[in-house]
């Protein structure tokens, strides 16, 4: 079953947010957030139609595509959840909190569970060092994640 | 007069449940009939009282917290309204030790105005710097800028006004203002602070800029990590241009000057200079070498000033008080103020403006209070994940640019991590590695590669072969790393991986237990 569109309409789609935004300086990473807003992705089809309305390469938009952490080949699931990793977090613990999240969801860093509850990711750093360890559900802050918190985030995902 | 009762927005305090908070306080004012204004400030910047919740009373502001949701019913009963008693109270907030010790000037609206009030913003000093601006030549603002000392913030330390009078001394049909908000480093927040608590100070500096150097064009580049002071920003934006400040005549004046919003994708390595301007332009992040400077042929081949958040944010105060004032504070050629972020596994992690000087042991032990853990601290990294791990036997070391590079680490973006004697420094300096390795913007090779080769000889390290032999590698390749790498990834990869080398060897010994864990 798949529930991505037919690419005609991704096309159409992409031209929608394309024509909002090629007025800007430098217009291909707008473009490419707004093409990941509007699918919850950026598809391989869209690359084409950038390319053509921008006048670069396929090759140049999928390199700059690719370049970043944030655009996604595929959709993610119905929740993302974001772990910091790095230094600040690591000194309370965020090791821990890994090794928790992912047996709780039965699926490892990058990956989105089977029944596309959630998709896991490390962060590197979301500016809450003071309030470590900390992590990002759907956009949502949570700082000092304990054992309660994270069965609450396990719990919502769930649902 | 309705009551006023300020409920921080700041990401920081959101993450310790301030939203809760603000929804039960509204909660209970329609309950009980109570008109009052709640307003969602910045945060002052003590994450170890937030969510704080203050209250402007006959007598000046009183301030409660860590606030739970659940306390806030509690906080009515008592009377907080009107400054009463309860378990929580911390009484008049500028008493509080925390903040009583600090000298805050950048930073000195953070926290206690809305962010989004211009009307605020004025009331509190706001726009003074860019009214005298306006009013003085492009040269006099920038030897202002120059006189005061002001060093790059972002870590470089490099002097802002000679980078400003460079633009301002190329011509160019356009120039262009961008802010590095790329702030990626752990333990830094100063800048997501700023955006969310004063954005008004941001715009003001940047609009100074482009007064003093020509330029009729800013982006704030803010990463995507950060959706909160992107909202803000762009909405300081929209009424800065509303009211004048921005736009073709900005305070009524013939400059020109607008500001626009770029948000990143999640690459670390965009918070170098010139990998960022390549992203501004829809590149791949990728290191350009210098020469050319920015400076000269920037964005989309332009001169262009960069600068960080915290660097243009203290321009405003730079041009009200006078470069003298500004200088006055301070250390050697460190000039000014500093807003060190504690952070990590602190008792009272927070955001602590201060001059130049202090010394690292203040900073971890007297202010920070120590671990929160309440174990002995083993390290401090200083200057974000490209930042040396300091043992105490350093923690003489005052906060100044030269002092901490004489002991061969770096202020960076004056992040402070604690860890407590449980940190397992080998697998902090394979960390280290293994982050280059994953933000490499891949340009260089000794970036690229040395970084998974470091990961991997790290890993015989930790898995007791050949000792010795690994060490000598490891040694090796942090110099090539560092000498041969175009920019501060790789270039300065080797500091947390040498110091924790160098300081903590016996974490790097085979041990029985570490042979028997493989």
């Amino acid at each position: 079953m798949s529930l991505q569109p037919a690419s005609t309409e991704i096309a159409a789609r992409t031209a929608a947010v394309i024509s909002e935004m090629k007025d800007l300086e430098g217009p291909l990473l707008p473009i490419l957030h707004g093409v990941q807003e509007e699918f919850g992705y950026v598809p391989q089809e869209s690359l084409l139609v950038i390319a053509d309305a921008l006048n670069l390469s396929r090759a140049e938009v999928h390199g700059v595509a690719t370049f970043y952490h944030d655009y996604r080949k595929q959709p993610a699931g119905r929740h993302v959840l974001k772990l910091c990793q790095a230094e600040a977090c690591q000194s309370m613990g965020s090791d821990a909190v890994a090794a928790k999240v992912k047996q709780a969801l039965g699926i490892g860093f990058h990956e989105t569970a089977r029944d596309n509850s959630v998709t896991l990711e490390p962060v590197y750093c979301l500016g809450l060092c003071a309030c470590a360890p900390s992590a990002m559900l759907d956009g949502q802050v949570i700082g000092r994640l304990d054992d309660e918190a994270i069965d609450e985030i396990v719990a919502e995902v769930r649902r | 007069m309705s009551a006023i009762i300020y409920i921080p927005g700041d990401s920081g305090a959101l993450a310790l449940g301030a939203e809760k908070v603000a929804k039960a306080t509204a909660q209970e004012l329609a309950e009980r009939g109570i008109a009052a204004k709640i307003v969602r400030n910045g945060s002052r910047g003590a994450y170890f009282l937030e969510p704080m919740v203050e209250v402007e009373t006959a007598e000046g502001r009183r301030a409660y917290g860590p606030v739970k949701a659940g306390d806030v019913k509690g906080l009515f009963d008592a009377g907080f309204l009107t400054g009463g008693q309860h378990r929580l109270a911390l009484g008049d907030p500028e008493e509080i030790p925390f903040f009583a010790k600090q000298t805050r000037l950048t930073f000195a609206r953070c926290g206690i105005t809305d962010p989004v009030s211009l009307e605020d913003y004025e009331a509190h000093g706001g726009l003074d710097g860019l009214r005298k601006a306006v009013a003085m030549a492009p040269l006099d603002i920038v030897s202002q800028v120059t006189e005061s000392g002001l060093r790059g913030r972002g870590g470089a330390g490099f002097p802002t006004g000679i980078k400003w009078k460079t633009v301002l001394d190329t011509a160019a049909d356009r120039k262009y203002i961008v802010c590095n908000a790329d702030e990626g480093d752990s333990a830094t927040f100063a800048d997501r602070m700023i955006m969310e608590g004063d954005p008004f100070v941001l715009i003001e500096g940047m609009t100074i800029a482009g007064i003093a150097t020509g330029a009729t064009k800013g982006f704030v580049y803010i990463r995507s990590e950060y959706p909160h002071a992107v909202a803000t920003m762009n909405k300081a934006v929209e009424v800065a241009r509303k009211a004048g400040v921005l736009g073709a005549t900005v305070l009524g004046s013939p400059n020109a000057f607008d500001i626009e919003i770029r948000v990143g994708a999640g690459a670390y390595v965009c918070g170098e200079e010139t990998s960022l301007l390549n992203s501004l332009e829809g590149k791949r992040g990728v290191v350009r070498a210098k020469p050319p400077l920015p400076a000269i042929q920037g964005l989309f081949g332009k001169p262009t000033v960069i600068n960080n958040v915290i660097s243009l944010a203290s321009v405003p105060v730079i041009m009200d008080k006078g470069a003298a004032f500004y200088k006055d504070f301070g250390m050697g050629r460190s000039r000014g103020t500093i807003p060190i972020q504690i952070a990590g596994n602190v008792k009272h992690g927070g955001l602590f403006e201060i001059a130049f000087g202090l010394t690292l042991g203040e900073i971890v032990d007297e202010i920070g209070g120590g671990t929160r853990s309440g174990r002995p601290v083993k390290a401090v990294q200083v200057g974000g994940p490209l930042g040396a791990y300091f043992p105490r036997e350093l923690f003489d070391t005052p906060f100044d640019y030269e002092e901490f590079a004489k002991r061969d680490g770096l202020i960076g973006h004056a992040g402070i991590t604690v860890f407590d004697d449980t940190a397992d420094m080998l697998k902090m300096a394979r960390f280290a590695m293994e982050f280059c390795a994953i933000e490499s913007c891949g340009k260089c090779t000794p970036c690229r590669i040395g970084s998974t080769r470091g990961m991997e000889v790290i890993d015989r390290l930790a898995a007791g072969i050949e000792p010795e032999k690994s060490l000598a590698l490891v040694t090796d390749l942090c110099n090539t790393m560092k000498f041969g790498s175009l920019c501060a990834l790789g270039g300065f990869t080797p500091y947390p991986v040498m110091s924790a080398i160098t300081h903590f060897p016996e974490d790097f010994k085979p041990t029985p237990a570490r042979v028997a864990a493989e």
